[in-house]
């Protein structure tokens, strides 16, 4: 067991984690944080994803270990005091999930994206989830909430 | 107020997302319980073997184990094996599938031992310790060598590999042929498919020991038939089994299904009197949840000079795979009236083998059975128009059936409504056929690299799993209703039960819209529950995309009985006639009388309180309704694709994906389109993308999202969707199922698409998946052939 001390969603937490734990368990089982999902166990699929200091990482790719000493957000972070990030509203909005189960993952990847291409053409939104599956929705609506989060946030810092 | 607004036909956004958006969902493996433990499975690793002996010593002593058992340990945990449940013919054979094997592994991922523990990993663990002592021997992973007259038998009991033949005729198919000036003959391969769906299958029990109540919370498309089939294999009282679908994360025909370790934990709980839980790795998941299509097809077209057909000749063979899952001998079936497509003629002849083979079990897949029908057809009537020399649209325009409603179809179903030519040409305009035409043929003229290739499908698919007695006649093991019960609240909300079980298909804002307008009140004042057999307890759920065409009809039919008895209640109030009385948004007034009124709130309330009720009136305002259709419905469309192919890599892109659908009135096209777009995707990724492949001994080759290619965005366009509507007469609502229709039009348009952009070089056929080195190795054939 080896301790550890991770911000999560701005709450800090202290645990004694086996070495081989994956972030992805130390978020679900002992934080009990069950919003990021595990749809693999290969890294392919990218249901896992969280930001690790702001940006995106496969959760499953990560050792909980790692994580000492870093900050992580969620989904379950993802909201400020109660308000939705952009990109929640433009998934609700432009009907971006189906099941859902991909979700999180898909707006955490997208997220850390717009912070590094606040104004990416449809292309690059297809080329930046490459990592991120979803077997519902067929990507299309996701690519369009994408990009409007990327309008609402860029009209939010102008105006 | 109530609302004037009308909620059906309005995109409203989905009640469902909130709490998918915010990471609040319950998804089956966040269930924990107190004192839980943990299963997991060892797996054949060998095709076919004699299992002479489990030792579990070493397993049952490692840390964290609680309990550790063989099949044969399991033996008396079974009422009956894992349920099949469409017996197609009367001399199917059915093997026996118990869910640990015996004696026997049949395919690679066959349970032969289970491990109890306190922590998943530390059954994992343990797993790799248990010592199966396996007599290895011969696998048969692929039809023909399955069908050798000297192959290895999967079940030993059987005789052959054949599990069935099945049969289906209408008119007379040798007078067809006899009379034809042309006889198209093709043969196709659909690849093994792997659903897919991005939750992996997952399983918790509690037991309430003292009273030998069950409560299961499963990723499962079907609680309600599960239910039934729990308590019939496990040989538990239905009345003390709740089975609980929580949010769960896509289905595809993958959680249709009554699981080996669904029964499993079932029967671990009794056994042990705790609750356990089990959840699939991914790569698990792909060795022990059902895979799709696999099936070899030949179809002949008897045609006229002028290319009308007159008669289709359909034999089908199907892999099963080792064992019968749920409705796996019907998935055929559900294709075997739609080798004609959209199209005429006068005989239609149907033949259809199973076939067992040393492979994870096949079973219904998005579309099941439609998808490879539509592609026969589909690519058969291209290969016809090269024949006649026509173009893709003249071949289908001389061949569609004529619009109207309750058309006959060559194979002798009765299409609900058709409107094949209207459909297509609105595909056409939104594409431009003809400036797409001639930007191909510009670039084949100036010698391009990268040449256009333009692909149809206007399929029509039968869905909506339908009318009871028409299952019965195919031997289908359950009905084709479905239910819902609809109660006013007496603060005037409305509570919808319905018996679907959505996991993505958004019924709770669709069953909402529909109740709200029918109800006269507002959409959020109506909440929608399901998918937990104690809160709706009747109910055939969800697939073939039936959920709305009969599940929704329920709802709606349910709000109308509502209003009629709320209209009594008001005339009474009122002191009317109820025939004196209008209803609109919620509000009943005296006709002429417009400010003698009383809402159905007020209504709810009253009937709540009884104290002024009509005589002989029950309390309550609340009312039950099972839909059972008169027919199944058939949505229809035009797919076109667009493609660029790299002659010198032989890479494939989708330039352009249009898809006019049809299916009939629409609720909400927000999620028509949603349902629409992801079908494309999976269709696409079955002629691009996808294929499970085996080796000879038995192993999946593509066993991890690895090697077996799902597709991300990058792959892909945006798509242009456009619509007709021609409402169904299969249902009051004039609704038709849209869930797998994208997955059934789309994959025969891109490898329509492929084909035409090569057809210059003598082309006929790509086989799926199209992967580059396919697509440059038939361009290189193709030019050693001409040089
Ligand atoms: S769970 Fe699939 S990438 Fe992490
Ligand atoms: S919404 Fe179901 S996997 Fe993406």
């Amino acid at each position: 067991m080896k301790p550890i001390s991770v911000n999560v969603n701005g709450f800090q937490h202290e645990a004694d984690v086996e070495p081989r734990t994956l972030l992805v368990h130390f978020l679900r089982e002992q934080i009990g944080l069950t919003g990021t999902n595990i749809g693999c166990d290969t890294s392919s699929c990218g249901a896992c994803t969280v930001l690790m200091n702001g940006r995106s990482v496969k959760a499953c790719t990560v050792l909980a270990v790692q994580a000492d000493g870093q900050s992580i957000t969620t989904v379950e972070g993802l909201a400020e005091n109660g308000e939705w990030h952009a990109v929640q509203r433009a998934f609700h909005e432009a009907h971006g999930l189906q099941c859902g189960f991909c979700t999180p993952g898909m707006m955490m990847a997208s997220v850390s994206y717009l912070k590094e291409n606040p104004s990416p053409s449809e292309g690059e939104v297809r080329l930046a989830l490459e990592g991120n599956l979803c077997r519902c929705t067929g990507y299309h609506n996701i690519v369009k909430a994408v990009l409007t989060a990327a309008e609402e946030m860029a009209d939010a810092s102008a105006g | 107020m109530a609302t004037a607004e009308k909620f059906v036909g309005g995109g409203v956004p989905r009640k469902e997302d909130p709490k998918l958006v915010t990471g609040q969902a319950t998804f089956v493996e966040s269930i924990t319980l107190p004192d839980m433990l943990h299963v997991a499975v060892a797996r054949s690793p060998f095709g076919s073997a004699q299992i002479n002996n489990v030792d579990l010593s070493a397993a049952r002593t490692a840390p964290g184990v609680v309990a550790t058992f063989s099949g044969e340990d399991l033996a008396d945990e079974w009422a009956a094996g894992l349920p099949m449940a469409w017996p197609v013919t009367e001399d199917i054979r059915i093997p026996d599938h118990w869910p640990v094997t015996k004696d026997v592994a049949r395919y690679v991922g066959d349970a032969v031992a289970v491990v109890v523990a306190t922590s998943p990993s530390a059954a994992k663990d343990a797993v790799e310790l248990i010592e199966v002592d396996y007599e290895v021997q011969t696998a048969v992973v692929d039809i023909p060598s399955a069908l050798a007259d000297d192959a290895p038998r999967v079940h030993e009991s059987m005789e052959s590999n054949e599990c069935y033949t099945w049969t289906h005729a209408n008119g007379d198919i040798d007078a067809a042929f006899a009379k034809a000036d042309i006889v198209i003959t093709e043969n196709y391969v659909q690849p093994r498919l792997i659903p897919s769906a991005m939750e992996p299958r997952a399983v918790v029990v509690q037991p309430v020991p003292a009273a030998g109540d069950f409560t299961v919370w499963s990723t499962t498309q079907i609680p309600h038939v599960a239910k039934v089939l729990f308590s019939l294999t496990l040989g538990i009282p239905e009345a003390q089994m709740r089975v609980i679908a929580p949010d769960v994360g896509g289905g595809f025909g993958s959680k249709l299904n009554v699981y080996a370790e669904e029964v499993l934990c079932i029967a671990l709980a009794r056994r042990l009197g705790k609750p356990m839980k089990w959840v699939a790795d991914r790569s698990e998941g792909y060795l022990a949840t059902i895979h799709g299509r696999d099936q070899l097809q030949e179809i002949e077209l008897a045609a006229t000079s002028d290319g009308t057909i007159l008669g289709y000749r359909v034999k089908l063979l199907a892999n099963m795979g080792a064992y019968l899952q749920l409705v796996a001998p019907g998935v055929p079936l559900l294709g075997g009236f739609l080798y004609c497509g959209t199209y005429g003629g006068e005989a239609y002849h149907f033949e259809c083998t199973g076939v067992f083979t040393n492979t994870t079990p096949v079973d219904a897949y998005r579309g099941a059975g439609r998808p490879e029908a539509t592609y026969a057809i589909e690519r058969a009537i291209e290969a016809l128009a090269l024949e006649v020399g026509v173009d893709a649209v003249e071949i289908r325009k001389r061949n569609f059936l004529p619009a109207g409603e309750n058309v006959p179809s060559p194979a002798g179903l009765a299409f609900d409504s058709t409107n094949y030519e209207e459909n297509l040409d609105k595909a056409l305009e939104v594409l431009d056929y003809e400036a797409t035409k001639a930007e191909q043929a510009d670039r084949l003229s100036q010698g391009s690299t990268k040449l256009l290739g333009i692909g149809f499908s206007t399929y029509v698919e039968m869905c909506g799993l339908a009318p009871s007695q028409v299952l019965a006649s195919l031997n289908y093991g359950a009905g084709g209703w479905d239910a819902a019960t609809v109660r006013m609240l007496p603060t005037g909300q409305a509570e919808v039960v319905t018996g679907s079980s959505p996991h993505g298909q958004g019924h709770v804002t669709s069953w909402s819209q529909i109740a709200a307008d029918a109800l006269g009140i507002d959409y959020q004042d109506v909440t929608v529950l399901h998918g937990d057999t104690h809160v709706a307890p009747h109910g055939m759920n969800t697939y073939g995309s039936r959920s709305l065409s009969v599940a929704g009809v329920a709802v709606n039919q349910a709000c109308n009985r509502v209003v009629d008895k709320a209209k009594t209640l008001a005339a009474h109030v009122l002191e009317v006639s109820p025939d004196d009385l209008e209803f609109e948004d919620g509000k009943f007034s005296v006709k002429g009388v417009p400010d003698r009124v009383q809402s159905i709130q007020e209504m709810a309330y009253a009937a709540w309180t009884a104290h002024n009720l009509p005589e002989g009136t029950e309390p309550g305002l609340e009312a039950h309704c099972v839909f059972d259709p008169p027919n199944f419905t058939f949505p229809f469309g035009s797919h076109v694709c667009v493609v660029e192919v790299d002659t010198e890599t032989g890479a494939v892109e989708l330039l352009r994906y249009v898809a006019v659908d049809d299916c009939g009135t629409i609720i909400n096209p927000v999620i028509v389109e949603g349902q629409v777009h992801g079908g494309i995707v999976q269709g696409v990724a079955a002629a691009l993308f996808e294929e499970a492949t085996y080796a000879e001994d038995g192993t999946l080759e593509t066993s991890s999202m690895i090697n077996y290619l799902v597709p991300s965005a990058a792959e892909f366009p945006s798509f242009e969707l456009d619509r007709t509507v021609t409402p169904s007469t299969s249902n009051p609502m004039g609704v038709k199922g849209i869930g797998e229709a994208g997955t059934i039009g789309s994959t025969p348009a891109v490898i329509n698409a492929i084909v035409n952009a090569l057809g210059h070089l003598g082309i006929t056929d790509i086989a799926m998946p199209a992967k580059p080195e396919r697509v440059w190795q038939a361009i290189q054939d193709a030019n050693g052939d001409a040089s």
